[in-house]
């Protein structure tokens, strides 16, 4: 074997990029179980550490001032960012980054096909394609997760639509292709500049009309969708670990997005094609009316229970109620009451979002149970909390079929002895559509703010037995 | 690469993808969204090639957004996924 250093720094690198696929094979799964989790993340991380070293030592310092400044001008912001961002923005921070993933795939295809005009190179037709199609795929990812990141934060409409807009969409999204299709043939230059603007506009266009409360599946479907850009721009690159991770990452994006659908009974063509809400169903067949309870009967209901179950929702997020909802739970459990968090699989904003809210008041994620198995639960349950959810417990999904949440998978809090509501005011729910749990005999409305509600409960509690843990 | 080869390679990263995430809690759902989002960082490494190998100034500037965007994809997926799973904890433990 030559052991000149042209031919051992490849190696070497070729080697990296291995053991880097392989930890972030590795990582991956040991983030699937929360005892391994944290372990995971670090060993992706040094995947990615030891394969960009290996690129700097293969790229033998051609551009190196480019490249490092690149780098740095995307490292320190992001990372500035993502260490300050608050929890419950977490779901359009990862938005955001996803799209730059995109971005970066869709401009490695963009620099290749220059490249390959400049120097009248002829690349295979595989290369081509793959070029083409990495490049269309990470170009709408970056534009649609830059639209979803604007509308999570609130800097724009919630919903954008005109009418025949899917005829237009689907039009544009045709061109873009036809344009593709023509580069695949003879590469151009005017023409890669259209390919490049109207892939941007296809992504915009996808991500305008849908609401807020299909973003999870809509952001889901854009990693997996820069998974698989970044795969077809690594054949390009002819890089193994970027087919590797963005395939793995591509194919695990795609089971993800099928879940949170599945989850929230909206199958992926209905998130992508059909606008949610609207005209909801009047609430005239929902008998009974809504009956305020104050906070000291319900903390004298809670000092009776044996057994509560905490249903939070997006809501109590916003009220930043979680960590007095915690302290709450915390001295009932010193009076020896079970506790549990029932988490609706969409509860917050992505599946497991509230989960990470939780963790982050303090709240150990085995007191944490899931809605398959909580639901037989709730008929020995004595009181359930319901704080900032409203559509995943309305009975009206299993029962009114007219109804736009029909079929969705709900908590059968309704099944519980007791079901106290904590809730500002009398509105309806996120899609609209009023709630038969609230207006059940066995409901009660503590009608306030989260965190003042909980913090009262607790207060209240504590006069009932002179704050003694017995 | 020969086209077969790269199939291979496609089909059994896709595989392994799709089986390592179908044991995975709802409870980790976001954490290994924004997990999965990092490792698609990697792009970085091939933006880096790409500048690398740039001689234009127009395919430096592609190469340097490149770079730059990639780099921004795996640090901030990093830093916020990290920061998640660092909150998981059990009541057992400690």
């Amino acid at each position: 074997m030559n052991l000149d250093m042209a031919t051992l720094l490849p190696t070497i690198a070729k080697a990296s990029y291995l053991i880097a696929a392989v930890l972030f094979i590795l990582g991956i799964k040991r983030m699937s179980s929360p005892v391994t989790a944290r372990k995971g993340i670090v060993q992706a991380g040094i995947g990615m550490v030891l394969a960009t070293l290996a690129t700097f030592a293969i790229t033998g310092g051609d551009n190196l001032g480019l490249i490092i400044g690149a780098i740095a001008l995307g490292v320190i912001p992001t990372w500035l960012w993502g260490k300050k961002v608050a929890m419950t923005d977490m779901p359009q921070m990862v938005a955001l980054f996803n799209g730059m993933g995109g971005g970066s795939a869709a401009a490695i295809g963009a620099g290749e096909m220059i490249k390959f005009v400049h120097t009248g190179a002829v690349p295979s037709k595989t290369t081509l394609v793959l070029a083409v199609v990495g490049a269309l795929i990470g170009s709408i990812s970056m534009s649609g997760s830059v639209i979803a990141w604007a509308k999570l934060d609130g800097r724009m409409d919630k919903r954008f639509t005109f009418p025949g807009q899917q005829y237009f969409n689907l039009l544009v999204f045709i061109v873009t292709l036809a344009l593709g299709a023509m580069l695949v043939m003879k590469l151009e230059v005017p023409i890669i500049v259209a390919f490049f603007a109207l892939a941007l506009l296809v992504g915009v266009l996808m991500t305008l009309p849908i609401g807020g409360a299909d973003m999870p599946v809509v952001i889901s479907l854009y990693n997996a969708f820069t998974g698989l850009a970044v795969a077809f721009e690594g054949y390009v690159m002819q890089i193994e670990a970027l087919i590797i991770a963005g395939m793995v990452v591509g194919a695990a994006g795609m089971l993800l997005t099928q879940l949170m659908a599945k989850a929230m009974n909206r199958p992926i063509s209905g998130v992508l094609f059909s606008n949610f809400g609207g005209g909801g169903q009047s609430a005239a067949d929902i008998k009974g009316s809504m009956k305020p309870i104050e906070a000291s009967d319900a903390a004298s209901l809670l000092y009776m229970a044996d057994k509560v179950v905490i249903v939070p929702g997006y809501g109590m997020a916003v009220a930043q109620a979680q960590h007095k909802i915690w302290e709450l739970c915390k001295q009932l459990r010193e009076r020896g009451k079970e506790i549990k968090f029932a988490i609706h699989p969409v509860a917050g904003r992505m599946p497991g979002h509230m989960n990470v809210l939780l963790a982050e008041a303090g709240v150990p994620y085995d007191l944490i149970v899931d809605m398959d198995e909580i639901n037989p639960e709730f008929a020995t349950t004595d009181v359930a909390i319901v704080i900032g959810a409203n559509d995943v417990v309305n009975p009206v999904a299993k029962t009114d079929k007219s109804s736009p949440i029909y079929g969705m998978p709900i908590l059968d809090v309704a099944n519980a002895r007791q079901v106290i509501v904590i809730k500002r005011g009398k509105g309806a729910g996120f899609a609209g559509i009023e709630n038969a749990l609230f207006y059940q005999d066995n409901c009660k409305m503590l009608y306030a703010d989260g965190q003042a509600a909980a913090a009262s409960l607790s207060t209240e509690l504590k006069q009932i037995d002179g704050g003694g843990g017995h | 690469m020969d086209g077969f080869l790269a199939l291979y390679i496609f089909l059994l990263a896709a595989f392994t993808g799709h089986e390592i995430i179908s044991r995975v809690p709802v409870i980790l759902h976001t954490p290994l969204m924004s997990g999965s989002n990092f490792v698609h960082g990697i792009v970085l490494v091939g933006a880096m090639v790409a500048l690398a190998h740039a001689d234009t100034p127009l395919a430096k500037a592609i190469g340097f957004l490149g770079v730059a965007l990639g780099a921004g994809n795996a640090a901030g997926g990093y830093v916020v996924t990290e920061r998640m799973l660092d909150m998981f904890k059990s009541s057992k433990g400690k």
